[in-house]
């Protein structure tokens, strides 16, 4: 029973990292060719960007209200506290999240598309920020009491590490907003994109260093919790790692190859994703709820699996098999 | 204007104008994917060409609705947990879990192949298309059923017990089979299908009248007929059993849908009421029109009531509902649309019996189509009153007899939620608006006849001819 009251938590703290993942990498790319329209010189471009998204979009988005339900079901105290102290950059990015869907529909059916692409744009901006300040201060800590629940200030996801965050973060779905443009799109508008995809590759980087360095030095439990043996050399191995992968992605952007840069930053995502794992792990509500804490009850935590976990690999497949459908380069219409 | 600073009443008002403004567009989208799968199969099977223009035409209509509903829905799976904490704490080992379940099968199942659905015509053959079409609206469905397994099991809640305020489930299947479970999820199917049906037949009734297309949108007028035929009556019926176990389940809530403030014995015959100004001050109905005899005619078909009937005043003011006037005309207006739509399918089955619906005909029956093109907004007007009678009804317990409302909203600021809902109301009127604009702009548009029939190039990759470029405005795909 012990067992399993470990055990089952920190599988649901593994599924529920994978759903973030794959809404950050997937959802990622669209906030960030939304980002990037904001700087499309003209109308046709436009459309080709958001034709390039017009059948994914809401499959990737769906990852996050999916992330929802099942933090709410199997860490209800999570839900409920980190929300409550997220309650205005969740807004934000609610909002944000509004007008890039509804922007994809009026858009289409609009005469004067301007306000449908600031929409498309600038949701896509705030969508990404909002996300960003939420990421941010969960990673600085949410000040609670004894029993888990939320007892700080509204304002107290804003500082300047939660902005830190909030840029790179922006950062890094410009670049995999670029890589998938790269691949999706051809001639002079794909060398626009591989142009920004190195410009976004180091600003994202930097932002990378500044934060990873800066952690350890501002948080003593970071410190100690990261600078001892078994974890000492993952997180020795995690920059390193980062810095290759920045290096072929490079590579792969000078030379022109279409795909690949895709894939190395979809791999970056990754790598940067286990860091935050592993310095989170095992808490949930950091700095002090464990996800042991926060659990719901064992049978509930099993029922979400048996009912969940085997939907997880026909998700996956269906929504492989919708890229593969729209497989190929998206290419102005000839009218 | 007290009730700006208090943070429970402020995040009871933003969940009432999210879920209000949120339900407007799945009721369609569900309803329709339903008439999308028809309209689809008969094409796959006859292969006529109108069936296939209807199949797009509509599905133009559809799209813009689905957009809006997943934009409008994102507040609401994240309101639990920022307006109502203790709630979430409380309740989220099953209620969380369930909304988990809707996400991963219902919402994924729709917008993974909602892509193929809408821009697949050319790019996959008929038949995978249709299986899409089919897996879409198979996922819409299935949204309705785990939602109102959700909203359900607040109305009943069973298969656990509260401990220390905390739910604890000790049987799943009892939990989702919770007493008022299959009736509530037939009901709201048969809702958004009742809904979709009419504003199909009076978007159709429209373009007939305007002797628009009328070969065509006769069709489509037919086909909505035919299913009303079953719709409507069955909708009735399904109220009718909510209505039961509703006095079985929850008394209070059915004192206040009737206004009844006194008790009335077993045995004994009670007016039923039909117009009145319920005042929850005085507690009683200050002016009103009564049917003799008829509660127990509405509730049992017979004019004595075998139960006994709780009145409102048998609750004190805490534990009962207060906008009484709400729920009594909320859920007069519902039944009354009920049988009002009830009422146009059998004056418009009559007309088909007699003949007069025939292709060169049907245009002249313009007092008919007028009734059809005036109902179309009814049903969501009966969806909103519906659940209004649902959630206020229930009031004032989150969970019923469990969890109060007052309990259960988060410690925040006032402030900060007046700011949240303020934005939301200004956004989702927006929205309303700006998708009525662009719904008539289709309509007045109407139907691309002229779209060449996919089957003949079905490899991908086809440059898509400029004519099909009008309806769906996208530029070419094409492959490497
Ligand atoms: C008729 C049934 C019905 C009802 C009562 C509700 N919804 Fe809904 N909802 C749908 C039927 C639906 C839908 C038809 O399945 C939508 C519309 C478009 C879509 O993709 O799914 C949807 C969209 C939708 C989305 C976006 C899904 C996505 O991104 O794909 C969320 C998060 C919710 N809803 C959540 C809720 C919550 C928390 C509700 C209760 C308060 C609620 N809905 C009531
Ligand atoms: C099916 C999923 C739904 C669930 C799980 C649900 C649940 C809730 C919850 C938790 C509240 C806030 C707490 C409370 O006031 O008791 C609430 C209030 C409310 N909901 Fe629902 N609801 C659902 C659907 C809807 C829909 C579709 C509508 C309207 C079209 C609606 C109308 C309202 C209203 C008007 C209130 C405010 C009641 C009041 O505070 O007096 N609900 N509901
Ligand atoms: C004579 C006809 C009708 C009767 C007697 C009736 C009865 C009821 C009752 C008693 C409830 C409350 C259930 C509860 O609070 O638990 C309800 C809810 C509801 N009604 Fe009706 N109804 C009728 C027609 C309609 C129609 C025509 C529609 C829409 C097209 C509709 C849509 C709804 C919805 C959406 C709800 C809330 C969700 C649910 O309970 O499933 N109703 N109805």
């Amino acid at each position: 029973m012990d067992a399993l009251q470990h055990f089952l938590p920190q599988v649901w703290f593994v599924i529920l990292g994978l759903f973030l993942f794959l809404y950050i990498t997937l959802d990622g790319f669209d906030l960030g060719v939304g980002i990037l329209s904001l700087t499309a010189s003209t109308e046709a471009r436009r459309s080709i960007l958001m034709t390039s998204l017009g059948n994914v979009w809401d499959a990737n988005e769906t990852w996050l209200v999916l992330m929802g339900g099942a933090l709410f079901g199997a860490f209800p105290l999570a839900y409920g506290t980190i929300l409550t102290a997220l309650y205005i950059p969740a807004v934000v990015m609610i909002v944000g999240l509004i007008l890039r869907a509804v922007a994809f529909e009026f858009r289409e059916n609009a005469d004067r598309k301007t306000i449908w692409n600031l929409a498309f744009g600038i949701g896509s901006f705030l969508a990404a920020l909002g996300q960003g300040f939420a990421l941010g201060s969960v990673f600085e800590g949410i000040r609670v009491d004894g029993a888990g629940h939320f007892v700080g200030g509204i304002w107290d996801w804003l500082s300047w590490r939660s902005i830190l965050v909030a840029l790179t973060l922006i950062q890094g779905y410009v670049l995999i907003g670029s890589t998938y443009l790269v691949m999706k799109t051809t001639d002079g508008l794909q060398q626009t994109y591989v142009k920004t995809a190195k410009l976004a590759a180091l600003t994202t980087l930097a932002g990378a260093i500044f934060i990873t360095t800066s952690t350890p030095i501002f948080y003593e439990q970071v410190r100690l919790h990261l600078f001892s043996p078994p974890l000492l050399y993952v997180f020795g191995a995690i920059p390193v790692l980062g810095l290759l992968l920045v290096g072929l992605l490079w590579r792969s952007l000078t030379r022109g190859e279409e795909r690949s840069p895709f894939v190395w930053t979809v791999l970056i995502f990754l790598l940067s994703f286990l860091g935050l794992g592993l310095i989170i792990f095992p808490y949930v509500i950091p700095p002090s709820i464990t996800i042991y804490q926060a659990a719901a009850s064992p049978s509930s935590l099993v029922f979400m699996i048996i009912f969940m976990g085997f939907l997880i690999p026909i998700m996956l497949f269906y929504n492989i098999y919708n890229y593969v459908v729209f497989r190929g380069k998206v290419t102005e219409a000839h009218d | 204007m007290e009730f700006l600073s208090d943070a429970v009443v402020l995040s009871r008002m933003q969940f009432a104008l999210t879920a209000i403004f949120h339900m407007l567009w799945p009721v369609l989208t569900t309803g329709m994917a339903i008439y999308l799968v028809i309209v689809e199969g008969l094409w796959v099977k006859t292969r006529k060409p109108e069936y296939y223009h209807h199949a797009r035409f509509w599905s133009k209509l559809y799209v813009l609705n689905f957009g809006i509903g997943v934009a409008s829905g994102l507040p609401m799976e994240f309101q639990f947990g920022t307006n109502w904490a203790p709630f979430s704490e409380a309740v989220g080992d099953f209620f969380g879990s369930i909304l988990g379940f809707e996400a991963s099968m219902a919402f994924m199942l729709e917008a993974g192949f909602l892509g193929i659905m809408l821009f697949g015509w050319s790019r996959v053959p008929p038949i995978v298309h249709y299986l899409a079409t089919i897996m879409v609206a198979f996922g819409a469905n299935l949204s309705t059923f785990w939602i109102l397994v959700a909203n359900s099991w607040l109305q009943t809640p069973a298969g656990g017990d509260f401990i220390n305020g905390k739910f604890v489930v000790a049987d799943y299947f009892q939990a989702i089979l919770n007493p008022f479970m299959v009736n509530s999820v037939l009901h709201m199917f048969f809702a958004t299908l009742e809904t979709s049906l009419f504003v199909i037949g009076g978007i159709s009734a429209w373009y007939m009248l305007k002797r628009r297309h009328t070969a065509f949108f006769a069709m489509s007028f037919k086909i909505v007929l035919a299913a009303a035929i079953a719709v409507t009556p069955i909708q009735i019926a399904i109220g009718h059993l909510s209505a039961e176990q509703v006095r079985h389940y929850q008394p209070s809530k059915l004192a206040a849908m009737e206004a009844q403030w006194e008790d009335i014995p077993a045995g004994s015959t009670a007016d039923w009421s039909l117009v009145s100004l319920p005042s929850n001050k005085t507690e009683s109905n200050r002016f009103e029109i009564k049917v003799p005899q008829g509660l127990g005619y509405v509730l049992e078909f017979k004019s004595t009531l075998s139960e006994p009937i709780r009145g409102l005043k048998s609750w004190s003011q805490r534990d009962r509902p207060h906008a009484i006037g709400l729920i009594y005309y909320a859920f007069r207006i519902m039944s009354g649309i009920g049988f009002a739509l009830a009422g146009l399918m059998l004056v418009s089955v009559v007309q088909w019996l007699r003949g007069k619906l025939v292709a060169g005909a049907i245009a002249d029956q313009k007092w008919l189509l007028r009734g059809w093109l005036f109902a179309a907004p009814l049903g969501y007007i009966a969806v909103e009153s519906g659940w209004i009678v649902r959630c206020v009804g229930r009031q004032p317990w989150t969970v019923y007899g469990e969890l109060r409302t007052a309990d259960m909203a988060s410690n925040l600021p006032a402030g900060e939620i007046l700011a949240s809902l303020t934005g939301f109301a200004v956004l989702y009127s927006v929205l309303f608006v700006t998708t009525l604009y662009f719904a008539s702009r289709i309509i007045v548009k109407g139907p691309n006849l002229e779209l060449p029939i996919p089957a003949v190039a079905l490899k991908p990759g086809v440059e898509i001819e400029p004519a099909d470029h009008e309806p769906n405005r996208r530029p070419t795909e094409a492959q490497q």
